[in-house]
C-alpha cells in the first residue's frame, strides 16, 4: 500500500482501477473516507483501511496516513451522510460502494442534491454488469443521473481511475455539487499503468458554519433550491462543451462515428483495430450532463453513429433526442446491434462494428468443443461454520413443509447444491422483512437466514417490524464475526472492533423473546432449538455464533 | 519444448501477447497473473490485466487475463486471440476452447490436476486431451501439482512452478531475469524464497 504514498511525480505504479481511484483522492487531498464493501468496489475502502492501519510508514507517507480519517460505517446511506457532513464542514471527503449500496443511500441522496455541497464530495460506485458477483439486478446505475440531477464520470482505464478522481474532487467544489464516478468490474478489477502527479497539501480547518437556508431542505425553500439545482447543470453543460474530458478522436473520411464510454470505449478501439477501420469516434468521460452542442455537433458530419455502451441505452436515448432536437438526419444505432444484457466483450463489439461498417467479421473462431464442463458451483469453504448451521436446519426439518429465506452474503450459497434451501433471496434486510409478509399472509412455517454484517446494515428495521406487527418466522442469524463474502472487513459486532455491540443485546431491546445464542458444533443443542423455536407464536431468533475461519 | 518458439516470438513481435490462466478459487491465479503483468513492465512493455473477485472466488471457476505489448486498450482477450492458455485444472481447460486460435497455435500449459464437481461425472484426462487436440497442436502436460507437493511441501506454488516452465521454455517471450524482479515486488518477504525456488525448479525439469 506504501507505493500509493509516494510524492515521487511522474512515478509509474501497476494498479487495479480501485487502487488508482485512492491515488487520485489522495492526490486530491482527501480528509474524509467512508464505505460499505461490496464487490466490485471493495478494494477501495480496503485500500484506505490497510494504508490507516500500516505502522512503521517513513515520515512523509506517514503524514498522508495521518491526514485522512476513514471508517467502514454500517451501511451506504450512513456512510454518505457521514461524508455529507464532513463535506459541509468543509472537508473533501469520498464514499465509495457498490451499485445497490447506492439504493439504500439514495434516500438521503436526493435532499443532498438539493443542498449542496461545500467540500469536494465524490461518490464511487461500481456497476457489478454481468453480475458476476452479485444477486438481486444487473443494475446499471447511470439513469440516477436524472432522478437526482447527479453529474457522473465514467473512466476507462486505472489512470483514468486517478485522473478523474482527482479532477472529481476540483469539480465538485467548485460547482457545490456531488459527483458519482461510475466504474464496472472491468473497469474497478483491470489493472494497468498509473502515471502519478502531485499530492495536494491541503490543510483545512473543519467546521460546519451554520446556514439553515442551504442545509434545511425544508418548503418553500426546497423549491428555490430545485432552481438552483437546475441553474448549476446549466453551468456545468456549458463548462463540459469546453472540456476534453470529453474527447473527439477523429477517423479519416468515413461518415461513420461511434459514441461510447468506460470500458465500451477499450473494446472499441480493440475492434478498430481489429477491422483495420479508421471512423471518428466520441468518448464521453460525462455521462451526465452531456456536452450536447459538441455531441450535435459531432453526429451532425456522418450518416451513421452507432452508440455502445453496456447494459441500458441510457446515452443511445439521449444521442437519439439530441440529434433530434439538433435537426440532424444522421441515422443512429444502438441496442439493436449492442446486446442489453450481460457484460460486452472485445469479440462482441468488434462483431457489432463490423455488421454496422458493413464489413465481413476480420478473424476466424474455433468452433465450440463437443465436451463441456459442467458448471462448477461455489461452495463454504471446508471448515466453514456455515456447514454446520444449514446441517443442523436440514437435520432439524422437513424442507418441504418451510420456507427458506436468503440474504446478501457468502450464506447465499445455501442456493447450490449440496445445501439447497433458499426459496427467495432479494437485498440485505429483505429477508425478514418478506419472511414477515408470508408469515401473515399464509401462516406457512418460515425460516430466514441473515448474517451478521448485514443484520446492522439493514435487518433491524425488519427485526422489529415481526414484533411490532406480530409475526412467528424463526431468524437464524449466522454470525461470523466478519463480513465474509466481501474479503473480511470488521462491523460494528465484530471482536476484533474495541466495545463491539453485541447482536444479543439489540434482538433483546427490539422486544424478541424467544432468543438463543448457539455455537453451531453443538448440533444437537442447535437442532433442538429450531425445533422448539418452529412452534413458536412470536418471532425467535437464533444466533449461530462461530467465527469464519479466516478471521485470526 | 515448444517444437518452434521463434515462430511465437515473431508473431508475437507485430502486435501483443494474449494470456489467459484458468483454474479455481484458492490456487493463487490472481498473483501469477501479477507477476506475468510485472515481469512484463519489466522488460518496457504497456501491460493490462482483468480478475473478478467475491463470489466468484468460492472454489467456483476463476480466469484472469493479462495482455502485454506496445499499445494495449482492452483487459480482456478476444475470443480466438489467446496465444498462450495457462490451466491448473484439467478440466477447466474445455473452457478454453473459445479463446483458441483457428490456426491451432495457441499453447496449452495444463497442470496435471483434477479437482472433481460436484454431481457431475469426472472427465479422464486422456478423454479431455483428445478434446483439445482438435483445436491445439501444442499442449504440454506437467504434474506441476505433484512437484510442488513432493519437492515443496505446498500445492499451491504449482501455478507459480508452471510460470517457471513457461519462462524456462521461452513459451512466454520474457526473460527470467525479469521475473524474479517481479517477484521480489510482488511476493510478501516471508514466502519470497519458497516462491523463487518454485519458479527456479521449472529450469531443470524436462
Amino acid at each position: 500500500m506504501e507505493k500509493l504514498l509516494s510524492k515521487k511525480i511522474s512515478e509509474k505504479e501497476f494498479l487495479l482501477g480501485n487502487e488508482a481511484i485512492v491515488r487520485g483522492a489522495i492526490e486530491a487531498g482527501v480528509s474524509f473516507v467512508t464505505t460499505y464493501p461490496g464487490t466490485p468496489a471493495s478494494e477501495i475502502g480496503d485500500t484506505f483501511f490497510k494504508i490507516k492501519n500500516q505502522k512503521s510508514l517513513p515520515a512523509q507517507a506517514g503524514k498522508i496516513k495521518n491526514s485522512f480519517y476513514f471508517e467502514y460505517s454500517t451501511n451506504e446511506k450512513v456512510a454518505l451522510e457521514a461524508a455529507a457532513g464532513a463535506s459541509f464542514s468543509g472537508l473533501r471527503s469520498l464514499i465509495a460502494m457498490k451499485n445497490f449500496g447506492l439504493n439504500v443511500a439514495s434516500d438521503f441522496l436526493m435532499p443532498l442534491m438539493s443542498s449542496g455541497v461545500n467540500g469536494g464530495l465524490v461518490i464511487v460506485v461500481a456497476d457489478d454488469v454481468g453480475c458476476s458477483s452479485s444477486a438481486q439486478f444487473e443494475e446499471d446505475s447511470r439513469p440516477y443521473s436524472y432522478l437526482a440531477y447527479l453529474p457522473i464520470l465514467e473512466p476507462a482505464t486505472p489512470q483514468e481511475c486517478k485522473d478523474f478522481t482527482k479532477f472529481a474532487f476540483e469539480f465538485s467544489e467548485k460547482f457545490k455539487i456531488p459527483i458519482m464516478i461510475r466504474t464496472t468490474t472491468r473497469i474497478a478489477l483491470a489493472s494497468g499503468i498509473v502515471k502519478f502527479e502531485k499530492i495536494s497539501e491541503i490543510k483545512r480547518k473543519a467546521k460546519f458554519v451554520k446556514n439553515p437556508l442551504q442545509f434545511s431542505t425544508m418548503p418553500p425553500r426546497v423549491l428555490e433550491m430545485h432552481r438552483e439545482l437546475i441553474e448549476k447543470i446549466k453551468k456545468i453543460q456549458k463548462f463540459l462543451e469546453k472540456n476534453k474530458i470529453n474527447k473527439i478522436e477523429s477517423g479519416g473520411r468515413s461518415r461513420l462515428g461511434i459514441i461510447t464510454s468506460g470500458i465500451s470505449y477499450l473494446y472499441v478501439r480493440e475492434a478498430l483495430k481489429e477491422l483495420n477501420l479508421d471512423l471518428s469516434v466520441l468518448k464521453l468521460g460525462f455521462v451526465y450532463p452531456l456536452p450536447e452542442k459538441k455531441i450535435a455537433n459531432f453526429i451532425k458530419k456522418l450518416q451513421k453513429v452507432l452508440v455502445v455502451e453496456e447494459l441500458q441505452p441510457y446515452l443511445e436515448r439521449e444521442i437519439k433526442r439530441i440529434a433530434n432536437d439538433a435537426n440532424c438526419k444522421v441515422k443512429i444505432f444502438g441496442k439493436d446491434l449492442i446486446p442489453e444484457v450481460g457484460e460486452l466483450k472485445p469479440e462482441i463489439v468488434t462483431s457489432s462494428i463490423a455488421k454496422f461498417a458493413n464489413r465481413p467479421p476480420s478473424f476466424a473462431l474455433v468452433p465450440g468443443l463437443k465436451l463441456k464442463i459442467p458448471k462448477r458451483k461455489p461452495q463454504f469453504c471446508p471448515g466453514c461454520p456455515y456447514w454446520l448451521v444449514f446441517g443442523a436446519v436440514k437435520k432439524a426439518v422437513n424442507p418441504n413443509e418451510i420456507v427458506f429465506g436468503g440474504e446478501i452474503g457468502c450464506y447465499m450459497l445455501a442456493f447450490y447444491p449440496p445445501i439447497d434451501l433458499q426459496d427467495y433471496l432479494y437485498c440485505m434486510g429483505s429477508g425478514a422483512g418478506v419472511a414477515h409478509g408470508i408469515s401473515k399472509a399464509t401462516k406457512q412455517k418460515i425460516i430466514t437466514f441473515i448474517g451478521d454484517s448485514s443484520f446492522f446494515h439493514a435487518g433491524i428495521p425488519a427485526l422489529i417490524n415481526t414484533v411490532f406487527n406480530k409475526s412467528n418466522p424463526l431468524i437464524i442469524i449466522l454470525d461470523n464475526q466478519t463480513t465474509a463474502m466481501t474479503g473480511h472487513q470488521p462491523h460494528p459486532g465484530a471482536p476484533t472492533v474495541p466495545n463491539g455491540i453485541k447482536i444479543e443485546n439489540i434482538v433483546s431491546a427490539c422486544g424478541v423473546k424467544n432468543l438463543a445464542i448457539i455455537d453451531p458444533i453443538e448440533q444437537e443443542k442447535f437442532i433442538e432449538k429450531i425445533k422448539e423455536f418452529l412452534n413458536k407464536e412470536e418471532v425467535s431468533v437464533i444466533i449461530a455464533r462461530r467465527p469464519c475461519i479466516f478471521v485470526k | 519444448m515448444p517444437e518452434d518458439p521463434v515462430f511465437l516470438l515473431n508473431n508475437f513481435m507485430k502486435r501483443e501477447f494474449n494470456i489467459i490462466i484458468f483454474g479455481i478459487g484458492g490456487q493463487g491465479i490472481i498473483t501469477l497473473t501479477r507477476l506475468l503483468a510485472e515481469a512484463a513492465l519489466n522488460e518496457g512493455y504497456n501491460a493490462k490485466t482483468s480478475e473478478v473477485h467475491g463470489l466468484s472466488q468460492r472454489d467456483g471457476s476463476v480466469d484472469t487475463h493479462l495482455r502485454f505489448g506496445k499499445e494495449i486498450f482492452s483487459p480482456l482477450v478476444s475470443q480466438s486471440k489467446a496465444d498462450l492458455i495457462i490451466s491448473l485444472e484439467i478440466q477447466e481447460t474445455l473452457k478454453a476452447a473459445y479463446y483458441a486460435k483457428s490456426d491451432k497455435n495457441t499453447i496449452f500449459l495444463i497442470n496435471d490436476f483434477i479437482k472433481e464437481i460436484q454431481d457431475s461425472k469426472k472427465f479422464s484426462k486422456e478423454e479431455i486431451i483428445k478434446e483439445l487436440k482438435k483445436i491445439s497442436k501444442r499442449i504440454f502436460i506437467i504434474p506441476a501439482s505433484k512437484i510442488a507437493k513432493e519437492k515443496l511441501n505446498n500445492e499451491v506454488l504449482a501455478g507459480i512452478f508452471l510460470l517457471g516452465y513457461s519462462v524456462f521454455k521461452k513459451i512466454v517471450p520474457l526473460k527470467p531475469s525479469s521475473f524474479l524482479k517481479a517477484i521480489l515486488k510482488v511476493v510478501p518477504e516471508k514466502y519470497l524464497e519458497i516462491n523463487k525456488k518454485a519458479f527456479s525448479l521449472a529450469e531443470d525439469y524436462d
